[in-house]
């Protein structure tokens, strides 16, 4: 009961700090005489949203469809590489370096690329968020299965288990919490990535639709943009922690589990 | 209650004995085994020359001074590792080739956190044939009964459905000890399994070593610092020397058993452990100098 009550309290107060900071804004704006041009308010830029939903909901779907492809992709293609680098001392020191190197380029800069491979519209949006999501997940999956302790792998190998058994009953397992909590950084960071894609080459999504906003000084409509991006991202985020908390647990047992028992 | 005489390490080579037709041949048997770690003049020999070889159903214990090799030989005898000269067998074959059935427990329980404390007691069978081939048949009827008989046996009925991190270090040690057995492995090998715990706990895990020991009558090597739990739970003790290790002596441990915790008090087990002390110490004396 008590610790309902702390949650409660801990929910009730970063809502109201995120009504706070809308408050202040608005009358921050209202009080100084912002021109909307400069920075709409909150309420005008929610009252473009509800008035023109119907223009923005296409913009809104196509940005979280190549989000949640290239951000498909990206899981399946950074849990295959995750396994087979945590798998091996030796592939984990060989291909570190190249996947530093790859991760550090800016992805902005591989749109162009992308475009001229594959054309301006929805392929370079999944490509770029594909990209942006692979390296923490890699890096997260590879840690999980390959920081085993030693001791455990002997007791495996004793048992005469072979690498499969060893990493389908102990390294993936063990892998998961990583994993999970590279999603809730990937999925951000999808976004990030399809929305970049969208603005440099696409003539649909929420980003092409924020750049012919700005283009023509319809700033609220940019700022409705920036709303739609922040809910969505949230919505992700919350779902992939839920999951999280139910697949693993077992990892955050002082806090949930032991409550539960 | 008499302690056998500190007997000169001899014991037999399993090639005579094979030669000469006599049985029982050993389960285990160390032959000239030398292990080197490293190489060139950076190379370190943690084993030199070492003879040991232990029959079906004994229970033994290395003792010896820290970094002195006995961590080693049982990874010589689980496969893990590869002598660097010299043969190790196992149930009459070269080890690596041989279809004995090894359990094996560390000082740290390495249990696994997201499965219950039955679950990770079955995980031996889910792994090791002839039980893997039926693990999806029996994993809730038969399998799921032995781990509840063996956990019982061990003290810790009604734990099944608790997870690791819910049982104290104790009773985490028993569930490892579980694990380790419920494959019903030919060998048993412990490195230190008590080492973590405190006085009291040891003492009541010895008695249920002992006790699983007299019903399965596993063959047991342990790996242990402590001088008391050797004398205890062994009926043999092999006393290592310091890096690069070879074993120095090699006594008969003839407390009829089963053995009372009070038996670590009599004279005759304290002149035991005592000479055992000295010896070590002056192995790690000599060393050091």
């Amino acid at each position: 009961m008590e610790r309902l009550l702390d949650t409660v309290r801990t929910r009730a107060a970063s809502i109201a700090l995120i009504l706070g900071v809308f408050v202040v804004w608005e009358v921050a704006c209202l009080g100084f005489r912002v021109s909307d041009i400069i920075l709409p308010r909150p309420s005008q830029v929610v009252a473009v949203l509800v008035d023109r939903w119907p223009a923005i909901a296409p913009h809104a779907s196509q940005t979280l469809y190549t989000t949640l492809v290239g951000f498909g992709w990206g899981v399946l293609v950074g849990v295959a590489l995750g396994v087979l680098i945590g798998s091996s001392r030796l592939a984990f020191q060989t291909a570190y370096p190249l996947l530093v190197g790859i991760s550090s380029i800016p992805k902005v800069a591989v749109v162009p690329i992308f475009v001229l491979w594959c054309g301006a519209g929805t392929v370079p949006a999944v490509l770029t968020a594909m990209i942006i999501c692979i390296f923490p997940i890699v890096v997260n999956v590879a840690t999980g299965i390959a920081t085993v302790e030693p001791e455990l792998e002997d007791v495996m190998r004793t048992l005469r288990a072979s690498k499969l058994d060893i990493l389908w009953n102990v390294g993936l397992p063990r892998a998961m919490p990583y994993f999970f909590a590279s999603l809730k950084v990937a999925i951000t960071l999808a976004f990030v990535g399809s929305v970049v894609a969208e603005t440099v080459a696409s003539n649909r999504g929420v980003g092409n639709m924020m750049m012919i906003a700005s283009s023509s000084f319809n700033v609220p409509l940019v700022f409705a943009g920036l709303f739609l991006l922040a809910a969505m991202g949230v919505s992700l985020y919350v779902i992939f922690s839920l999951i999280e908390r139910r697949v693993t647990g077992w990892a955050h047992r002082k806090t949930d589990l032991a409550v539960a028992t | 209650m008499t302690v056998a005489p500190l007997v000169q390490a001899s014991p037999p080579l399993a090639s005579t004995t094979a030669a000469a037709g006599l049985p029982p041949r050993p389960l285990i048997a160390l032959e000239d085994v030398t292990v080197r770690f490293g190489r060139g003049a950076a190379s370190v020999t943690a084993l030199a020359e070492t003879r040991l070889a232990i029959a079906r159903g004994d229970f033994v214990a290395l003792v010896g001074p820290s970094g002195c090799g006995k961590s080693t030989i049982l990874r010589l005898v689980s496969g893990l590792l590869p002598p660097s000269s010299g043969t190790v067998i196992v149930a009459g074959r070269e080890v690596g080739a041989e279809p004995v059935r090894i359990g094996m427990a560390y000082q740290n329980a390495t249990l696994l956190p997201w499965l219950t404390v039955r679950q990770n007691v079955m995980l031996p069978l889910k792994i090791v044939e002839p039980f893997r081939s039926a693990w999806r048949r029996k994993k809730r009827g038969e399998y799921r009964d032995r781990a509840e008989a063996l956990l019982a046996q061990v003290g810790l009925k009604g734990f099944g459905d608790k997870y690791p991190w819910q049982l104290s270090g104790g009773m985490q040690q028993r569930t490892n000890l579980c694990r380790a057995l419920i494959h019903e492995p030919d060998l048993l090998l412990l490195d230190e399994p008590f080492g973590a715990l405190d006085q009291f706990t040891r003492e009541e895990l010895w008695a249920t070593m002992q006790e699983l020991w007299m019903t399965k009558r596993t063959t047991v090597l342990l790996v242990t610092h402590d001088l008391r739990e050797a004398a205890y739970l062994a009926n043999r003790i092999c006393v290592m020397s310091a890096r690069p290790g070879r074993i120095l002596e090699d006594c008969a441990v003839a407390f009829p058993r089963p053995r009372p915790m009070e038996v670590v008090y009599e004279p005759d087990f304290v002149t035991l452990t005592q000479r055992l002390r000295t010896l070590i110490m002056g192995v790690r004396s000599a060393a050091s100098l």
